[in-house]
């Protein structure tokens, strides 16, 4: 690969792809990797098309009918023709290998990455980082820290794309996906929706604005909407009654919570999974599909009641719930308080 | 005529036969209701060069739009039914009817020697068809439009636009069971109506690449039809297959739609390979290099392209071991073209070569299809197709494989058998500028999206960001070019039924079985069923038998 | 081997004496013409087969995600109308195989009166369909016109054995349905299709016509009707009887 080749043509690639106009700029560690890849893939092309016009002028010229009134039939030739079976099929063979591990890097994050949460709706990003910091169509990142995505639409297919860190995924309905990077550049970027979602998809647009750490850091400081992502979802945990029944007590109808996340859990079906973030919204969605071994099939389910951003709260206060000491807390006053009183919507409940 | 073209043995003295099937009958009544494979293949160059005039059209509006970033020239919901319109119609209503309802149901009878196809009455009923989804499609346009691009995404077509997704979707429907009925016409044409002689291996390349089309056809469409029969009721009624509120899965839909439309791209190219075939062989004089590799690559592309559908979902969420699995067959369906391309280019080799606009348009087809074809196969390297799809770099991809490759090949199969379908010659040294202006049109055109793609501009794009605007600019004014390029043979082909030269049975001195009859041929074809005792491109056999042509009058 | 069929007998122009009145002018054979209709028609059922499939594959799929929801699903069928229908159907395969081999014997009585029973047979299968799907309706299990969970969160007293589903998982019920009534659907069409062209058939027998020799449509269809037939052998376990005892 080039740069294990020759580190200083390397450079040189680089600084005059940065000036020359048709070229994205290269922010993220995974660019260079797909830039790499890109110039294996090029060459092959160049190659390829190369030979075939090639012999195409060549022959063209070399027997023109002025030149070569009488034609010589030629049945076919073995050798010839498994040579370039062999060959595009062993150059298409190495852009697979190649390909695949650079899909895999791109889609398999770092377990250290911070994580971001993206929801996509007609026609707008709305991205919302867990200390609490809301944006719309834009999304600000730290540099030199690799950064996780999870992602999902509101509605439509929509898909996440930023071609300066050659990163893209699709946005879909009812299910999180992840994409991450790794940002080396401070600098603003485009961020597109590329996949067509209806009237304003061209409009799906933002910007990335990568900053140094300590800008970051200023950053979050400067917009914070008070409380985390991780807070709102503890209010909206008492308000749904989740803490009822998972208050982590021993004779508590639900299972606890607390440290759950990252587990893997037996289901009732006899099978094991894995408690990751889409585990975790799918069991407030779909309790039935997930349910737990040794508890009873009795949690409603929240289809239609709680907002994405809502379950992104949920799924981050469970997901950063150590112990159950603030549930238990919560139920005490509660009871001390008259009951009958309808908890208060929280925020990131649908209004019906 | 140039020194360069071929001599033409019979033109000086040639007169147009007197009867032939263009006047075995008059009257619109007979066009309208004629059995005769010929004259539906007429009928369909006409509906299918009408529908191609819409999407022309369409193209011209989206290239417009897109010279200013700010796409002012219509609003955003005008763009997306424009783009829409231009993928549906030029997919489902030029691109895969017109090589194989065209081309196809003209030579196919002719070249292995028959009467006519299996089923004509089959046949004619698939013109209707085709023209009644094409009624519903205008339909659709006229009032109102549809804007769900041409791939029909769950659940935006099924919950979220508003437009005629159902009288749209209804169209294809139709349209659909046009291509399985002609596909299952030639499949049994093939099989059982060979002339006595022509062997499997005598047939010319063209009948092979056709049947590999006909099975694409016959086991692809039914799948489309389904999935657009339950996005028409999940609209209509709210059933749940793809709605996930109802338990659905909008990914399924997917699925569905590309395990149809990858085989159909490959609908869209092999006829072209067939129609390349006949002419790199006939103008450069020699039999096509390794006859069994081409004729079997065909069916190769055939029956690996049923494998690959989910290389259009590989940022979708299918899961990571699918999509290795998926990319290994692409890669492996992309080996079969490659052999093509080769075995063309070397049958050039010690050939005695002459350049007539077809072989001009194949020389086209060989290079643009090269560079649209491994291209593909940067999309399909799982890593590098997370930064390319959903781009420009896609959109440049098919329009090298449909509009360089596929619709060069078309012009050159309409130029070479102009003589055989009309009696009479095309203006060649106009057929030679056109097909230049074509080559550089087009890639003014689509080059410069390659670039974009690169860049990041995504497709579907109604408005994009100023950066962009210069290579877009570069793409409207090849755009203009390529109109012209399309304009022009339209111009001189029409022209040429009347004034034409006269072109004689075989102008060409080609080989195959369609050359040895009268050109325009009779309505049942041949008067003796013809007995074939030569290899497929047997040009010794040709210097022999040359003046042995059948014609009546 | 067709060819050589061919070779053997160069025809000329159409129309010529001593030819069947039947063979059409592009086909030089009977034999030829009628393997060509027979070869043609077995690729026609190979383009429904893909078309039944992409719904079969949607129900695999669905089942094994929702597998409690297809079981209490297919609770609410009617048992007795599917197994009634089933054999009603496999009765007029038979005596529609009856006719086609009346046909062979150049009998005309035979044959007029095959083709009726299984006319009657089919019209029988889709009366007893349609009240079905009414029951389904009035039942309120038709998803997106009029469906209601309440059955599946509920116990019905018909179906005590039924343990109630989350309503979570009575949401899927949907999936079921909406395949149900697509396939079955589907399927109703392709037999009201029959139907019709039988009613046709009957009109040519009567006047005369495939108990001549000349038998390749009764044939097609025939094998039409089979294929409709088989479609409704899988589609009933599926649908009825495979979650039956769970
Ligand atoms: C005629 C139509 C046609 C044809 C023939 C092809 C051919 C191919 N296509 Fe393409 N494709 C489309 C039409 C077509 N495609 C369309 C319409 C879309 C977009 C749909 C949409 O989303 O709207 C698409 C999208 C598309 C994608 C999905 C992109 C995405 O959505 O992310 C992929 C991914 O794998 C792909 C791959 C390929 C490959 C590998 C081939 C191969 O078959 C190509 C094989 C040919 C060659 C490889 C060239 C010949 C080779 C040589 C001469 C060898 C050279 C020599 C050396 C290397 C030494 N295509
Ligand atoms: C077979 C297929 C085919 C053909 C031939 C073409 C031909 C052309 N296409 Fe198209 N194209 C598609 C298939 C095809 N396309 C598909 C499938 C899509 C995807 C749609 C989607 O995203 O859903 C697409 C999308 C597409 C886009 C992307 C839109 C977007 O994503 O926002 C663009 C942009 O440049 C484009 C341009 C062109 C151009 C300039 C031509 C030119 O080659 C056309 C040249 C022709 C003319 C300029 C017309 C000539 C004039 C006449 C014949 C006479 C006209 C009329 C009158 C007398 C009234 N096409
Ligand atoms: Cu969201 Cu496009
Ligand atoms: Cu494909």
């Amino acid at each position: 690969m080039m740069h294990y080749i020759s580190p200083v043509l390397w450079q040189f690639l680089q600084k005059w792809l940065h000036r020359f106009p048709l070229f994205p700029p290269e922010a993220s560690t995974i660019a260079p990797y797909t830039d790499e890849f890109y110039f294996y893939l090029l060459l092959i092309s160049l190659v390829g098309t190369g030979i075939v016009v090639a012999m195409v002028v060549g022959f063209s010229v070399l027997y023109r009918k002025e030149r070569n009134p009488e034609a010589t039939q030629i049945e076919g030739n073995t050798l010839l023709e498994a040579t370039w079976t062999i060959i595009p099929l062993g150059l298409f063979l190495i852009a697979f290998v190649w390909g695949a591990l650079l899909y895999f890097r791109i889609y398999n994050p770092p377990t250290n990455a911070m994580n971001i949460y993206i929801v996509g709706k007609q026609w707008m990003w709305k991205a919302e980082h867990p200390g609490g910091q809301h944006e719309i169509n834009a999304l600000h990142v730290p540099i030199n820290r690799p950064v996780q995505l999870t992602m999902i639409s509101q509605d439509v297919f929509h898909s996440f794309s930023i071609p300066a860190f050659r990163v893209k995924r699709e946005v879909i309905p009812g299910r999180y996906t992840t994409v991450w990077f790794q940002v080396t550049q401070p600098g603003t970027y485009h961020l597109f929706c590329t996949q067509y979602c209806g009237t304003l998809h061209s409009q799906m647009i933002g910007e990335v604005v990568a900053m140094s750490p300590e800008d970051y850091q200023a950053w979050t400081a400067t917009s914070t909407s008070g409380s985390s992502l991780a807070q709102n979802g503890e209010r909206l945990f008492a308000s749904l009654g989740c803490n009822q029944c998972h208050s982590g007590s021993p004779e508590a109808r639900g299972p606890n919570l607390a440290q759950m996340y990252g587990t893997k859990v037996q289901l009732a079906n006899g099978s094991t999974a894995m408690v990751d973030d889409a585990f975790l919204r799918d069991a407030i969605l779909n309790p039935t599909l997930h349910q737990m071994a040794g508890f009873a099939p009795i949690m409603p389910t929240y289809q239609g009641q709680v907002s994405e951003e809502g379950l992104i709260s949920l799924v981050e206060y469970i997901k950063n719930l150590n112990s159950n000491y603030r549930i238990q807390q919560t139920l005490t006053t509660s009871q001390i308080q008259p009951t009958g009183a309808a908890p208060a919507p929280g925020q990131g409940t649908v209004k019906q | 005529m140039s020194s360069t073209s071929i001599v033409l043995p019979d033109q000086q003295t040639a007169t147009m036969p007197k009867r032939s099937y263009l006047n075995s009958s008059y009257g619109l009544k007979s066009w309208l209701l004629t059995l005769d494979h010929k004259r539906i293949a007429i009928l369909y160059l006409i509906t299918t060069v009408f529908f191609f005039m819409i999407g022309g059209t369409a193209a011209a509006l989206i290239r417009l739009n897109l010279l200013t970033p700010g796409g002012e020239l219509m609003s955003a919901d005008t763009y997306n039914k424009v783009f829409s319109i231009h993928g549906l119609i030029m997919v489902f209503f030029f691109l895969v009817p017109i090589a194989p309802a065209v081309l196809g149901n003209f030579c196919i009878p002719l070249m292995i020697g028959a009467k006519d196809v299996a089923f004509p009455r089959l046949n004619l009923t698939s013109w209707y068809l085709f023209v009644a989804g094409g009624l519903l499609e205008l339909y659709t346009i006229i009032w109102g439009g549809i804007d769900t691009g041409w791939t029909f995404t769950t659940p935006l077509s099924t919950h979220y636009v508003n437009t005629h997704v159902i009288s749209g979707a209804m169209g294809i429907f139709v349209a659909g069971f046009s291509s399985i009925l002609t596909g299952l016409n030639f499949i049994v044409t093939i099989h059982r109506l060979r002339a006595p002689g022509m062997t499997w291996f005598r047939l010319p390349l063209f009948i092979w690449s056709y049947y590999a089309t006909s099975i694409i056809f016959v086991l692809a469409t039914p799948v489309i039809a389904i999935a657009l029969a339950l996005v028409m009721l999940e609209r209509f009624t709210g059933i749940g297959v793809f709605d996930p509120a109802k338990g659905g899965d909008p990914l399924l839909f997917q699925h569905l739609f590309w395990f149809y439309s990858h085989p159909a791209v490959y609908v869209m190219i092999l006829p072209g390979m067939g129609v390349m075939s006949e002419v790199v062989a006939c103008f450069s004089r020699k039999r096509v290099f390794g006859y069994t590799a081409v004729g079997f690559s065909s069916v190769a592309i055939a029956v690996f392209s049923f494998f690959v559908w989910a290389h259009h979902m590989f940022i979708m969420g299918i899961s990571n071991y699918s999509a290795l699995v998926f990319s290994l067959m692409t890669m492996l369906v992309a080996v079969p073209s490659a052999i093509k391309i080769f075995n063309w280019s070397s049958t050039l080799y010690k050939g005695s070569i002459s350049f007539d606009t077809p072989i001009l348009y194949a020389f086209s087809f060989i290079g643009l299809f090269t560079i649209g074809g491994l291209t593909g196969v940067f999309l399909a390297a799982l890593g590098m197709n997370i930064h390319l799809t959903e781009t420009y770099f896609i959109v440049a991809h098919f329009h090298y494989v449909m509009v360089g490759g596929m619709v060069s090949a078309v012009m050159a199969g309409l130029h070479f058998w102009w003589p055989k379908i009309t009696g009479r010659m095309y203006p060649e040294m106009l057929g030679r500028l056109a097909a230049s202006i074509l080559f550089i049109g087009f890639n003014l055109t689509f080059f410069p999206q390659f670039i974009l793609g690169y860049m990041g501009m995504p497709r579907r794009y109604h408005a994009y960001p100023p950066e962009f605007q210069i290579l877009n600019v570069l793409s409207t004014a090849g755009a203009s070019v390529l109109a012209i390029g399309y304009i022009l043979p339209g111009i001189y082909l029409l022209w040429s039924l009347k004034y034409g030269k006269i072109a004689g049975s075989n102008p060409w001195r080609a080989p195959g079985l369609e050359w040895q009859v009268q050109s325009p041929p009779l309505e049942e074809n041949f008067i003796e069923t013809p007995v074939v005792d030569f290899e497929a491109y047997d040009f010794e056999w040709l210097a022999k038998h040359e003046n042995e042509v059948q014609t009546v009058g | 081997m067709d060819s050589q069929v061919i070779a053997t007998q160069p025809t000329s122009a159409h129309g010529e004496h001593g030819h069947s009145p039947h063979l059409r002018h592009h086909f030089a054979t009977v034999a030829q013409q009628r393997e060509a209709a027979s070869f043609g028609m077995w690729l026609f059922l190979l383009t429904e087969i893909m078309f039944f499939g992409g719904m079969f594959t949607a129900y695999l799929i669905y089942r094994n995600w929702y597998y409690p929801a297809f079981v209490a699903g297919s609770h609410w069928m009617i048992m007795w109308a599917g197994t009634l229908n089933t054999t009603v159907l496999i009765c007029s395969s038979f005596t529609m195989a009856m006719g086609v081999y009346s046909a062979e014997m150049r009998n005309r009585k035979a044959l007029l009166r095959y083709l009726f029973i299984t006319l009657c047979f089919g019209i029988v299968f889709l009366g007893i369909k349609a009240y079905e799907w009414h029951d389904e309706w009035e039942h309120h299990h038709v998803p997106g016109l009029n469906f209601s969970i309440n059955d599946f969160t509920h116990v019905d007293q018909r179906y005590p054995q039924d343990k109630p589903l989350a309503p979570d998982m009575a949401e899927k019920t949907q999936a079921y349905f909406s395949l149900y009534f697509m396939l079955t659907g589907v399927h109703a069409l392709h037999m009201l299709v029959g139907v019709s062209i039988l009613v046709v058939l009957l009109f040519h027998a009567w006047r005369g016509a495939y108990t001549t020799g000349h038998m390749t449509t009764i044939e097609n269809f025939g094998l039409y009707w089979h294929f409709v037939d088989i479609v409704w052998i899988f589609l009933f376990p599926l649908l009825y009887l495979i979650s039956r005892h769970q």
